[in-house]
């Protein structure tokens, strides 16, 4: 080693020396937790064989039970696209607590320019406005949803980044404002009876098929923009960003907004894949997509973790969750099992960063 | 007057009542490497401070390339073409080595795509190795994230991002201070390659060996005052020992300290 880097060894470019990426020891972990499953639904006596992920009675095509994949992955979607922009916000050394009433303001108001007109033949009962608000083209209510997502957003940027207040504090703040917007909106009644357009959007897997394709867009840019460069070198240091020649602000506004914007397009799709918007819902969105995050890698002091990661770490909540239903366990135990392994992905992460240098 | 790269008149800094900086009367020309040196507060750092902006100055004039500069941040006088090379380093610890060197000035394609516009990460590895190349910096994988690094290795990447982007003027402050032997060869290496390409050089330095072999002039800081202009080959360790010391004053700092 002191060879080549102070000898005459010269310069290297070695491709087989990259380190090993953390994304795989998430993979690795998805699978080990698995074969739990799969292993406890043949040990336990009340189980009658069942297998977790295989296709044991010959219901599908594949070896695997798509029914459970499928539930899997649409279970965890929807927060899973917030998680995308937590893990934004996450690598600048940021976070944002505002994600799950965020959703919850936003579907109430995408809802109201989502509704129907008449519903079988009866004015919508559930109808906020007038008719002219009525059986718009789905592409308004998502719109006016993502503007109101930009809005906020901004106004945790522009607190975070300008007026120097904490990240916790400045979206703990909106987390209360938005969740008061959002039962202000209608005034704690529901909004309902989408047209069928709106609906759409949060039909069958259209979540999942909505999480994966923004999951590969934030993938690419986090990894070939210089947004991306620029949000990790932020996170990594602050001062050095800054010094050279980065506009950190600005910058972190935009981190915000985009998160915020994520997380409205998940208050979109919630309204329309539950068909009714209402006040409560979203209720620890927030904390889940933090979990995937911070699961996924994505360290709390900045500038680590990658979007393939957040996606991973997903997965793992939507493991446990089909995993403890498929073995006839009380949620209260899930929540605990969780809870279990967020603080192991932390000690895990800090084990790692020790043996690094 | 054209060929003065940087020339301070009367430069003055306090803090409160300490004044640590005290008429500075500083020239520099194209190609010169001057050391700054002097005991611990006598004003080395506290001058370095002044002309790279990180403080305002209490009294007195930066001139910069032939033009009065009153630069308001580190960053302004680093787009003026002052780079500073500081013991604190200023480097992404996650990031690789041309990461760190092009960050705020990444080579981009399609560039009508804004703040998504896409990093050519090929023309920046290539544009790395020369560089490296050309100013004699060894590290084995440019690929590894400067958290990987030893402490030579991340501030041969320091000096070599100040020395590839052809700035004007490049100050190190003490850049061989945390060094063992062989990293500080390599960057008194480095330094001696911006020597042969003309690029202007500020030394703050403890080491007078290091000193004698490769700057043209040696200035000496006591007290807070500039006490002796030396030219090196007609001075010696010892005689620039006794400047530091105060055992003796250049005859044109009479009275000065």
């Amino acid at each position: 080693m002191t060879d080549t880097s102070h000898g005459t060894g010269g310069l290297t470019f070695d491709k087989t020396k990259r380190s090993w990426p953390n994304e795989l020891n998430i993979l690795f972990a998805l699978f080990v937790i698995i074969a739990i499953f799969e292993i406890l639904g043949q040990v336990l006596p009340y189980m009658n064989d069942q297998s977790f992920l295989f296709d044991t009675k010959d219901r599908f095509d594949s070896i695997f039970n798509e029914a459970r994949l499928k539930i899997i992955i649409l279970q965890v979607a929807i927060i899973g696209i917030i998680a995308l922009g937590v893990t934004q916000v996450i690598i600048t050394a940021g976070i944002d607590l505002s994600s799950g009433p965020l959703v919850a303001a936003t579907a109430m108001i995408a809802m109201s320019f989502g509704q129907t007109e008449l519903v079988n033949g009866f004015a919508n009962p559930k109808a906020l406005f007038g008719t002219w608000a009525m059986d718009l083209p789905v592409l308004i209510p998502v719109v006016v949803g993502l503007t109101f997502g930009a809005f906020i957003g901004a106004i945790n940027g522009t607190f975070i980044a300008y007026m120097r207040i904490p990240p916790f504090i400045a979206t703990l703040g909106m987390f209360l404002i938005c969740r008061g917007i959002a039962l202000w909106w209608s005034g704690g009644n529901p909004i309902s009876f989408p047209t069928e357009g709106f609906k759409w959007i949060g039909s069958g897997m259209m979540p999942v098929v909505w999480f994966l394709s923004l999951a590969v867009v934030f993938h690419l840019i986090m990894r070939y923009t210089v947004y991306g460069k620029h949000t990790y070198a932020i996170g990594s240091n602050e001062e050095a960003a800054r010094m050279s020649g980065i506009n950190v602000n600005r910058h972190k506004v935009t981190v915000y907004v985009i998160a915020s914007m994520l997380a409205a397009f998940a208050g979109v799709i919630l309204a329309a894949k539950s068909e009714t918007a209402q006040a409560g819902m979203g209720e620890f969105y927030e904390l889940f997509a933090i979990a995937m995050a911070v699961i996924g890698g994505i360290s709390l002091q900045g500038g680590r973790g990658s979007i393939i990661g957040t996606v991973l770490g997903a997965m793992v909540l939507g493991v446990i969750r089909s995993g403890f239903t498929y073995i006839k366990l009380d949620g209260s135990y899930q929540l605990m099992a969780m809870g279990s392994i967020i603080i192991a992905a932390i000690l895990f992460d800090q084990y790692r960063q020790r043996n690094r240098a | 007057m054209n060929d003065i790269v940087l020339k301070t008149i009367d430069l003055t800094k306090h803090y409160g009542g300490v004044q640590a900086l005290e008429g500075a009367n500083f020239e520099m020309r194209k190609g010169e490497h001057i050391a700054i040196m002097g005991d611990n507060g006598a004003g080395k750092s506290t001058f370095v401070r002044q002309i790279t902006g990180v403080e305002q100055r209490t009294r007195g004039t930066v001139m910069f390339d032939g033009q009065e500069v009153n630069f308001s941040g580190p960053l302004e006088a680093r787009e003026a073409g002052i780079e500073a090379v500081f013991q604190t380093l200023a480097l992404a610890d996650h990031l690789d080595v041309p990461d760190n060197l092009f960050l705020g000035r990444e080579i981009t394609k399609f560039n009508w795509l804004g703040p998504f516009r896409l990093l050519d990460y090929k023309a920046m590895r290539e544009e790395t190795i020369e560089g490296l190349n050309k100013t004699g910096v060894k590290i084995p994988n440019i690929r590894n994230t400067i958290e990987r690094m030893s402490g030579g290795q991340r501030q041969c990447v320091a000096i070599a991002r100040a020395a590839t982007f052809k700035s004007k003027l490049t100050i190190m402050d003490e850049p061989t201070a945390a060094l063992g032997v062989q990293e500080t060869a390599q960057v008194e290496n480095i330094i001696r390659t911006l020597k042969a390409d003309g690029d202007p050089l500020i030394l703050v330095s403890h080491n007078m060996r290091q000193v004698m072999d490769l700057v043209d002039r040696i200035i000496v800081f006591r007290r807070g005052r500039m006490v002796a202009d030396l030219r090196t080959e007609e001075t010696n360790g010892e005689d620039v020992v006794s400047y530091i010391t105060g055992a003796k004053t250049g005859a044109q700092f009479e009275g000065a300290a």
